[in-house]
């Protein structure tokens, strides 16, 4: 092994143990019964009702939350990359800010806003309107998500907004095309890698939520993030737990190659 | 050529940040002219070429286009398609979309399109490259196709800006000679960015020295080379020798303590003057045989011609010849009268600033 290769060693290391072990564990305690023997019995426990539904919960909200992310956060990228620097630094610096500080805290944060006796209702209650009932709704867990996935859905697209050319944008419009059209047929296409990357960076986490669900949603929305972590410090069932783990893992393989796929493919011929 | 003014730039001024790039600035241009806007960075050439494709307002003036006000238009309703220096091609389309881009937004019919594309192509020597992607191709040929996707559109006047900026020596001087044949195939008025002046000389019809905002001289690249009308144009347009000088009458100007006739006439007597000599014009012969004796100091190969610097009357003349005289020879200089250009002294310290900064 040659020295350069050797810088690699500490994160082989890392890895090996924190990553690599871990993902055989999950596969031998979701693919064998309490004898050790090969079973298929945890995977398809995806079929239970409970579980059908929490998974289908799981992909509304991750959906849902990808979505309203995607739609907040493009726009505002696009202003962004056409400010000047010293104004579109400060607005990312705010996004980016939030980030530093620890992750539950900022979701309890959250619980305090949203409560029914929160600062939100406070506020409304001043101005003579009615309280809204937030929390322990799928609304809360969507406002959890977006909070806290936003800045990954708006960074990849600002930053692939900001790289397109101006000379390629003048070039557009020097052809006869007119604001609309610059916008759809040269910057969505090109800025079509950020979209992918953003939605992934989104979806992906989202649709494996728990810790959102458990403090926004309380314990009425089960989603599957919530049973699987049940299983393994509940219900102490690592079999179920990683089956059910192995399942969603699926879900996120499957979709990634999707997406890159029409990353590809997809770079402005469907926008043609 | 037409003797038509198809363009007209009126009084025109811009200032960036406070910073005034272009100053009063009126040029008219003819229809089917080769029109070249030379100059250093930062002399507002560019900048005029944004004015007249619409991507800068100016602050005052007016852009008149074929008789009619532009000042005001946006770029896409212009009959005007720039070429820009890093080509600008659309990477996510195949050079066929990228031709047919300002086609298919003016709503021309499939099979017109498919027309334009094989003959835009033909006309720039890359047929067959259709189904291409703009990374695929090299700096020159992308540069074909940015020239392409906009003479398909048939505009009245094709802008340049650098064009030829990126691309090797070589491939530059192959493109000038194509740019000449484009543009008389075509029929169009070209105006060409360039702070290269070989280019500016090469294929223009008339070229325009900028300098600070200023339009410094405008004429044939005969004109500009052989009769520059200040230092600043003398020195950017070649290499030169200036040196100071009085004109002591019509026809006879002293430099340096010595006679030179020439044959310029209508200057005050004595009136202090700057004298421009090109370094092909100086001729070194025996000492004592010209009008002013000095030695050689130094002696470079450059190819074609020898490049030499020679000390004589206290001032360091650039010579070149394709006679070698090694360092230390003592010669003599000779210039003959019509190689001696009278020009006037920068009329106030403003001006100066302008001619010696560069």
């Amino acid at each position: 092994m040659n020295k350069q290769k050797l810088l690699a060693g500490p994160y082989l290391v890392w890895a090996a143990g924190f990553i690599i072990l871990p993902l055989i564990m999950v596969l031998y305690y979701g693919l064998t019964g309490d004898g050790g023997q090969l079973t298929l019995e945890h995977l398809a426990a995806i079929a239970d009702p409970i579980h059908a539904k929490a998974l289908w919960e799981s992909l509304l909200i991750a959906v849902g939350s990808t979505a309203i992310c995607l739609v907040i956060a493009y726009p505002l990228a696009y202003i962004l990359s056409r400010a000047n620097i010293r104004q579109s630094g400060t607005v990312i610096m705010l996004f980016i800010l939030p980030m530093w500080i620890n992750f539950l805290l900022r979701i309890l944060a959250l619980q305090m806003i949203l409560a029914n006796t929160g600062i939100l209702n406070a506020i409304l209650q001043f101005f003579g309107l009615p309280r809204l009932h937030l929390m322990y709704s799928h609304g809360a867990i969507l406002i959890g998500m977006v909070y806290e996935y936003l800045p990954f859905m708006l960074l990849p697209i600002y930053n692939i907004l900001c790289k397109i050319d101006r000379d390629v944008i003048d070039a557009a419009r020097d052809l006869g095309a007119d604001g609309a059209t610059v916008f759809r047929r040269i910057i969505l296409p090109l800025s079509l890698p950020g979209v992918m990357s953003g939605v992934i960076m989104v979806f992906i986490p989202g649709i494996s939520e728990f810790v959102i669900a458990d403090i926004l949603g309380g314990s009425k929305i089960l989603l599957i993030g919530n049973v699987i972590e049940q299983e393994f410090s509940l219900a102490n069932d690592w079999g179920l737990g990683s089956g059910l783990s192995l399942v969603l893992m699926l879900f996120i393989f499957v979709s990634m190659p999707l997406m890159n796929k029409y990353d590809k493919t997809g770079e402005g011929q469907i926008l043609w | 050529m037409s003797k038509k003014p198809l363009i007209d730039l009126v009084h025109i001024s811009k200032a960036f940040d406070g910073e005034t790039v272009l100053d009063d600035l009126s040029l008219s241009i003819r229809e089917n002219e080769f029109l070249t806007l030379l100059g250093p960075s930062g002399c507002g050439k560019t900048t005029t070429l944004r004015i007249l494709g619409g991507f800068v307002t100016p602050d005052e003036g007016r852009v008149i286009f074929d008789g009619e006000d532009i000042t005001m238009l946006p770029p896409n309703k212009r009959n005007l398609n720039t070429v820009f220096q890093k080509y600008a091609l659309f990477p996510h389309m195949n050079i066929a979309e990228n031709i047919a881009f300002g086609l298919k937004i003016s709503g021309k019919s499939d099979a017109y399109i498919r027309d334009k594309i094989s003959y835009a192509l033909k006309l720039v020597n890359l047929e067959g490259y259709e189904k291409r992607n703009p990374t695929s191709l090299s700096g020159g040929q992308q540069q074909r196709i940015a020239i392409a996707r906009a003479i398909v559109n048939e505009p009245k006047v094709l802008l340049l800006d650098e064009p030829l900026g990126a691309l090797d020596l070589k491939l530059r001087q192959e493109m000038q000679y194509e740019l000449i044949r484009l543009k008389n195939e075509l029929g169009i008025t070209f105006i060409y960015v360039t702070h290269d002046q070989e280019e500016a000389l090469t294929m223009s019809d008339t070229v325009v020295v900028m300098n600070q905002g200023y339009i410094q001289q405008m004429g044939t690249p005969e004109d500009i080379y052989n009769e520059p009308e200040n230092a600043f144009v003398a020195d950017f347009i070649g290499d030169s020798n200036i040196i100071d000088g009085i004109m002591l009458r019509d026809e006879l100007v002293e430099i340096l303590g010595v006679r030179f006739p020439c044959v310029d006439t209508g200057f005050p007597k004595n009136l202090p003057v700057d004298v421009v000599i090109r370094p092909e014009d100086v001729i070194l012969g025996d000492p004592g045989k010209g009008l002013l004796d000095g030695v050689v100091s130094h002696l470079i190969f450059k190819g074609v011609h020898y490049e030499m610097e020679v000390q004589a009357g206290g001032f360091e003349w650039l010579v070149q010849s394709t006679v070698a005289h090694p360092v230390g020879t003592p010669v003599s200089i000779n210039v003959i009268p019509f190689n001696i250009q009278i020009m006037n002294k920068p009329a106030s310290e403003d001006e100066k600033a302008v001619a010696l900064d560069e």
